[in-house]
């Protein structure tokens, strides 16, 4: 298995990095952020056709770019570090990942395309964003008929293309509606949200006509839920990442008592201690998309990767926070941005609790 | 592969020369110093050395592939196991011709050990700031002063050692460094016994130990700049002389094989605790499992966590070295980071073996859990965040030299003599 990047990844790494520099400054993220819809169209338009994001890691066949999940994250990181506030994570990676691990051949070919292009933005509907144990407990499909509700979607209110995984009497299935502006049974309603730059809503269906895409398995969901942690954990290295280097600038510039207060050992210590553990962080989600490209390496990488990025993450909000003192606890001052959307990856698709039982149960099986 | 393509020599090359000498004059009849005085006769002892020296100036990835023909062959290499590594390499860098030619090739044929004399009492952290006094009277140096945690000096020859000429200088300016013979009535050697039970180092005491004048390596006054070479191979871990695992992989019946596994196992005694410091978390999922605590949700939590943090630091060290190799400028800071990584690791590793055992963690002794391992887990944890630099001053070199912190203000400038010390 590959270690390091390529060239080209590198490069590749440079355009997304600068692209977002450019399009995505925290006063864009602060406009952004304070909207209903939450995104800006033409920034989304530019990603998904100039630039071509928005199918990064979708096989060429289907209207993508054919990388794989290495790519994706690069992209996802460079997400991460800028905050990028757009349909990127609900759509590209939630929705199109679910598609490509368990829609039949002739649905990857209709649905698949329009998410590539940027011009289709798609919901991923799962009824736990906890555990995938839960999946199918709150979602029913009878006679192709989806009942049930959903606490927890992800840019559902902008999504024109719903993916739905919910349990028939013959177990967990993929489905698709697409959506009108009053489909009958079905209500969207935004959340408030800790972090402002996701937005939430709630979906409720009752007695809907649904398109079933294909069927989920037991594996094909972990498989799913693997691809978006991975991605996931690579938008959170991002945000450590940008976490701790603003946190030195900070206080190299800062003087307390006569001098930088990046001077004090108590201060370098800890920002020491933060880098050791983004390194390793970051070298395990690397690792972790390598593997879903492989399909190679241990069961557990995507779990491994999602534990200790959530760990790392907020611990890097906390002390880019406790750094700064007061300044920090503002709302002016941008830290907070990047705090919430720490806490809000945290918990989203599994805590690190989570991960790190579904590791030991993974090592039981392997052993 | 670059390096391999500018060499002159290639690969198929080294094999075919290196198979046929090793068949015409390998012999495991022979006593171990006269194959040792073969080979270096042969210039197959330190091939990654200049050739004026020894060696045949081959590069890495040559040097390693001598070492694999030499396990293949069953073959005896020279001695390399030790601080005798840290000797020869900075003689090589920064020794005269004299002192290479007096040296080197005795501590490639074992005949000659050696110590490092480097930290003090006094100082330990900050190595720059000792005391060991030496004054050059009548043509020779006369050293007195203490030296602490000196692996082997109990069996050394020789050492490597650094001491103060000049008072009235900043710290760093008067430094000398010596090599210095163990075998003289000034030295005594004591055992230092350590928390766990072993004693892998010494206390080495001088009193009027003389130095003769061809033995101060450098310049007088320019030992820090030595020492630094030192510090900086003992920190890479350096590339090893000679195959030093070939025969000890595979022993095989002959004279040369007894003595060289009698050379080993004096050598690599001191060392026979270390990867219990490091925690052993390789036993962590038998004893969990043999013990029934793997049952318990809060001990697979703390298990996943020091398997995450290990992996990850075995991956993080991966991908600086890809990164090295791609000839990358930023700074990758492997080194420093590993070492505290390895600190946490065995402590969450240290934690999680308590919890496993339980009350059976009171026991230690061939009796007790794992035969006695995990208790030396336990008692040996304590040493990984302190030997070799401690977790503190790798905090320092990470924030400073990494993420580019500014130092912390210092009040060891001026005259060595002024600087407020241990009495």
């Amino acid at each position: 298995m590959q270690t390091g990047f390529s060239k080209d990844q590198h490069q590749f790494r440079e355009i997304v990095s600068r692209f977002l520099q450019d399009k995505s400054p925290t006063s864009e993220v602060r406009r952004t952020m304070a909207t209903a819809q939450g995104y800006d169209v033409d920034v989304w338009r530019t990603l998904s056709v100039e630039v071509g994001l928005a199918g990064t890691h979708i096989p060429e066949e289907y209207g993508g770019s054919g990388f794989g999940a290495v790519e994706l994250g690069i992209a996802a990181e460079q997400m991460g570090r800028h905050l990028y506030c757009g349909p990127f994570f609900s759509s590209s990676v939630m929705a199109a990942y679910a598609l490509l691990n368990s829609a039949t051949e002739s649905y990857k070919e209709k649905l698949l395309p329009g998410i590539a292009a940027g011009t289709s933005i798609a919901a991923l509907v799962l009824d736990s964003l906890n555990t995938p144990d839960q999946i199918g407990s709150a979602l029913t499909v009878s006679d192709g008929l989806l009942t049930g509700t959903a606490d927890l979607v992800i840019d559902a209110h902008i999504a024109e293309l719903l993916i739905v995984v919910a349990k028939s009497e013959s177990g967990l299935g993929l489905y698709c509606l697409q959506r009108r502006d009053e489909t009958a049974g079905m209500t969207i309603e935004p959340l408030e949200t800790l972090d402002p730059t996701r937005k939430i809503s709630k979906v409720c269906f009752t007695q809907v006509a649904v398109e079933k895409v294909g069927e989920v398995t037991d594996q094909s969901l972990n498989q799913i839920w693997d691809c978006i942690c991975v991605a996931l954990a690579h938008e959170m290295i991002g945000g450590a990442q940008q976490l701790l280097e603003t946190t030195i600038e900070y206080t190299k510039m800062r003087y307390q008592f006569g001098r930088p207060i990046g001077s004090f050992q108590g201060l370098k210590h800890r920002c020491a201690d933060l880098l050791m553990e983004i390194e390793i962080a970051k070298a395990a989600t690397h690792h972790a998309a390598r593997c879903l490209d492989s399909n190679e390496g241990e069961p557990y990488a995507a779990s491994m990767a999602k534990a200790l990025t959530a760990d790392t993450y907020i611990k890097a909000a906390k002390e880019a926070i406790q750094l700064r003192g007061g300044i920090g606890f503002t709302w002016e001052e941008d830290t907070q941005l990047w705090y919430k959307r720490a806490k809000s990856c945290e918990v989203f698709m599994g805590t690190a609790d989570f991960h790190r039982e579904r590791m030991i149960c993974l090592m039981e099986v392997g052993a | 592969m670059s390096a391999k393509a500018t060499s002159p020599q290639t690969d198929q090359a080294i094999r075919s020369e290196l198979s046929q000498w090793l068949d015409d004059n390998w012999s495991a009849d022979r006593s171990l110093l006269e194959w040792r005085n073969i080979l270096v006769d042969g210039g197959w002892a330190a091939t990654g050395w200049p050739t004026a020296y020894f060696g045949r100036d081959y590069n890495r990835e040559q040097t390693a592939l001598v070492y694999a023909i030499f396990r293949e062959k069953g073959a005896v290499g020279a001695a390399s196991i030790g601080p005798r590594r840290l000797a020869s390499e900075t003689i090589l860098a920064m020794g005269n011709d004299d002192q290479k030619r007096r040296y080197l090739r005795p501590i490639l044929t074992g005949e000659h050990n050696w110590c490092q004399l480097f930290s003090e009492p006094g100082s330990g952290s900050d190595l720059a700031g000792l005391s060991t006094k030496a004054v050059f009277i009548d043509g020779q140096w006369i050293v007195n002063g203490q030296k602490v945690w000196n692996t082997s000096a109990h069996h050394a020859d020789y050492g490597i050692l650094v001491a103060r000429t000049h008072w009235e200088l900043p710290k760093h300016q008067g430094i000398s460094y010596f090599l210095i013979d163990m075998r003289q009535p000034g030295v005594e050697v004591r055992p230092l016994k350590q928390m766990n039970g072993h004693a892998s180092f010494n206390e080495v005491f001088m009193t009027d130990a003389v130095v003769a004048a061809e033995d101060l390596v450098g310049e007088e006054g320019n030992g820090w700049a030595v020492a630094k070479t030192t510090l900086s191979y003992e920190r890479r871990g350096g590339a090893p002389t000679l195959p030093a695992a070939s025969a000890a992989d595979n022993p095989r019946v002959g004279r040369v094989y007894s003595e060289y596994q009698k050379e080993l196992a004096i050598a690599n005694e001191p060392y026979s605790w270390y990867p219990q410091r490091q925690g052993r978390v390789d036993l962590v999922m038998s004893r969990a499992r043999e013990t029934g605590a793997i049952a318990n949700p809060v001990v697979r939590q703390e298990i996943a966590k020091l398997f995450c943090m290990s992996k990850g630091a075995v991956l993080a060290s991966q991908a600086a070295e890809s990164k090295r190799k791609s000839g990358s400028t930023e700074i990758v800071p492997a080194g420093s980071i590993g070492k505290l990584a390895a600190s946490v690791i065995a402590r969450q590793a240290a934690h999680v073996h308590t919890m496993i055992s339980g009350a059976d963690a009171m026991l230690s002794g061939p009796d007790s859990a794992a035969a006695g391992m995990i208790a030396e887990v336990l008692i040996s944890v304590p040493a990984i965040s302190i030997a070799g630099g401690t977790d503190e001053i790798q905090r320092n070199i990470i924030s400073e030299r990494v993420l580019a912190m500014p130092k912390e203000q210092r009040s060891d400038t001026g005259p060595f003599r002024d600087i407020k010390r241990n009495s």
